[in-house]
């Protein structure tokens, strides 16, 4: 086990060296500025304001420069805003895409398993009918359109919460709902499969014909059971969620890192892109070691496999 | 001694052996592998609900200059932010008018539309009929979606082919660049891209493509691992059949199921990333309609338009649903097993 966690934290490392040569070469390739008003400037202003942000050496220079950076937990400084360090910018909006970001994970899994659970039990009835169309339209209706649509109603038409707002936690229920759809369909189907292979198991029936009461049976033995699957598919969840979050927190102006992504986006701000996309890659596969680990730690079987992938 | 009469010999039956052809015979017709496939398919009815919905709006999205009622991006400034209207019909929501102080106003006469004008959308903000614009909207969202899918057959299916045909150090080698390519976060690959070319779209086709490719690879390769064992392909092998025949000839057919189920499956990701990017801005370019743009122009004007909102907004969550629910139904025809039924 500790020689596969070193192997994978290795591709880790080779992973992100990778991201960042990557994005740092496409952002060379990048047509345009980041010079807003370039016109205006002489030549020497330019000269200064290019060599202020080390622009003005060549690009094998600059890329060695980044990359020492980046070793230093350095992701270089915003031409956009305010000249902030860009490891200064993330860390001011992390918090709250991490506040939508884990409640909406919450939210969808307990939610998804409970639904998943129940369509089980009650397979091929109206319930289980009516469980998988919700996980259909959460795992369809893209988390945009739905954070629209809850603008539209709980917050513009019947003012429930606030329209765009972030300071409590009333302000983060329909960013929240809005992301939660996609990890309930996804946890509430999966769930369903697993469940209806473990009901008809064998050591349910022998649990059954001991005498012991449906409802112990469930929550003792096909629950759990069924659960263990589930860890695998919080990762590519996780992926879907901050996926989503950009754009949802745009909808809602919640100043976190996907507003500032977008933002960046918009404003040609190099260094700030390049960071975001390193830090969101470093994220998710951290979020993928985890989960691979604990999922080896849960079922041993899966280390004999090869890599813990496929 | 009584006379035994004489039985005519038509009398005679043999009785056993037509009841042997009765139960020997078959009654139904055989069925192929497909015809079987399509018989499930058209037994589970959600499956044939969406595929006629597709069926509907891919026929609409094709034929779009025909059923378009206007030019989709003819401007007429005076005729901005009309509400929808069908005919004279006077259906409340569709008869043109609309809340103005709390009063309801005909807002067809307040901007001086010439009578018998109607939008059954309404108009957006330029004066641009809706309906229109959702029409070619859906069409340009389904061309991306089709050409990302395309891409990623060309490349996921050789690419997974060849890996697991392979095997060994190549296997190896292609797999460490698959680990590498889905270990980045798709949509920050797709973003990046679309901020490198210029936005449009080809700049969408190919910024899908780079990662779509992924999965299909991953299972086409799987896949090939086992069907390489199967006889048949020892057999074909052995008969000095060259490798470029045998995945013509018996590993595309056989991987075909696989491959479709994934199609259905990477049509609705396409169409979603193609929403999303144009919705944050760096999809479609003006004045070029797609579903994410369209989604994107009614969310800034849902307060006093709301109609603006609703109608990219179903139309986009109606192609998603149904083809998730057409790649499920496409799923349990081709591998009855799945299906937990």
């Amino acid at each position: 086990m500790t020689k596969y966690i070193l192997k994978r934290i290795l591709y880790l490392f080779l992973t992100l060296f990778i991201i960042a040569s990557l994005t740092f070469f496409l952002m060379k390739m990048l047509p345009g500025t980041p010079f807003s008003n370039q016109n205006r400037m002489s030549a020497d202003q330019l000269k200064i304001v290019k060599a202020q942000y080390g622009l003005d050496q060549s690009v094998g220079v600059q890329y060695v420069r980044y990359m020492v950076g980046l070793l230093h937990g350095n992701l270089g400084t915003s031409f956009q805003f305010n000249n902030e360090p860009v490891t200064a910018l993330i860390g001011q909006r992390l918090a709250p895409s991490m506040q939508i970001g884990a409640q909406a994970m919450i939210v969808g899994t307990v939610f998804g398993i409970l639904l998943g659970a129940v369509a089980a039990i009650r397979k091929n009835t109206w319930v289980d009918t009516l469980a998988t169309f919700i996980s259909i339209l959460g795992l369809s209706i893209p988390s945009f359109v739905l954070a629209v649509l809850l603008q539209f109603y709980l917050a513009y038409k019947w003012k429930i919460y606030p329209v765009a707002l972030w300071d409590n936690f009333q302000s983060s229920i329909l960013p929240t709902l809005a992301l939660s759809a996609l990890p309930l369909g996804t946890v509430a189907r999966f769930m369903r499969t697993e469940m209806v292979d473990v009901m008809s198991s064998d050591y349910i029936e022998l649990a059954k014909s001991k005498g012991n009461s449906s409802w112990r049976v469930v929550a003792k033995h096909a629950l759990r059971n069924s659960l263990i699957p589930v860890v695998t598919i919080i990762g590519p969840m996780a992926v879907s969620v901050m996926t989503g979050s950009m754009v949802v927190e745009n909808i809602f102006s919640i100043p976190g890192i996907g507003e500032q992504f977008v933002k960046s986006i918009t404003t040609n701000d190099y260094p700030t892109i390049m960071g975001l996309t390193i830090f969101y890659s470093f994220l998710l596969i951290i979020v993928y070691l985890i989960v691979d680990i604990l999922y080896g730690l849960i079922d041993p079987r899966i280390r004999l496999g090869n890599g813990g992938k496929e | 001694m009584e006379q035994i009469p004489q039985i005519p010999k038509e009398k005679f039956k043999l009785v056993h052996d037509e009841n042997n052809a009765e139960q020997e015979k078959i009654s139904t017709p055989s069925l192929t592998y497909m015809q079987d496939v399509r018989r499930r398919l058209f037994k589970n009815k959600v499956a044939v609900v969406c595929l006629t919905l597709l069926s509907i709006i891919v026929l609409i999205s094709i034929f779009a200059p025909v059923i378009a009622p206007h030019d989709p991006n003819a401007q007429q400034v005076t005729l901005s932010n009309l509400p929808p209207k069908l005919g004279n019909l006077n259906i409340p929501g569709m008869n043109g008018y609309q809340n103005m102080g709390g009063k309801m106003v005909d807002a067809y006469k307040q901007a001086g539309a010439p009578k018998g004008t109607s939008f059954i959308l309404g108009t957006d903000y330029l004066g641009r009929d809706l309906l229109s614009r959702i029409i070619y909207g859906t069409r340009l969202s389904l061309v991306v979606a089709v050409l990302a899918t395309l891409v990623d057959l060309l490349i996921g299916v050789p690419y997974g082919i060849v890996s697991g045909w392979k095997g060994g150090k190549t296997d190896t080698f292609m797999q460490r660049i698959v680990e590498i390519v889905s270990s980045i976060p798709n949509l920050i690959v797709v973003i990046l891209m679309m901020i490198v070319l210029k936005p449009g779209l080809t700049s969408i086709v190919i910024a899908i493509a780079i990662t779509g490719w992924v999965t299909m690879a991953r299972l086409v390769r799987a896949q090939t691992f086992q069907l390489k064992e199967q006889e048949y392909i020892l057999a074909a092998r052995t008969l000095g059949e060259p490798s470029m025949k045998i995945a013509t000839k018996h590993l595309i057919p056989n991987l075909s199921s696989t491959i479709i189920i994934q199609t259905m499956f990477t049509i609705p990701n396409a169409i979603f990333f193609e929403a999303f990017l144009s919705f944050i801005g760096i999809g479609i370019p003006a004045p070029n309609a797609s579903l994410g743009t369209l989604l994107s122009d009614g969310q800034k004007a849902f307060r006093f338009l709301p109609y603006q909102m609703w109608a990219p907004a179903i139309i986009l969550s109606i192609i998603m649903i149904a083809t998730n629910l057409l790649g499920d139904g496409l799923r349990d025809a081709f591998d009855p097993q799945s299906s937990d039924h």
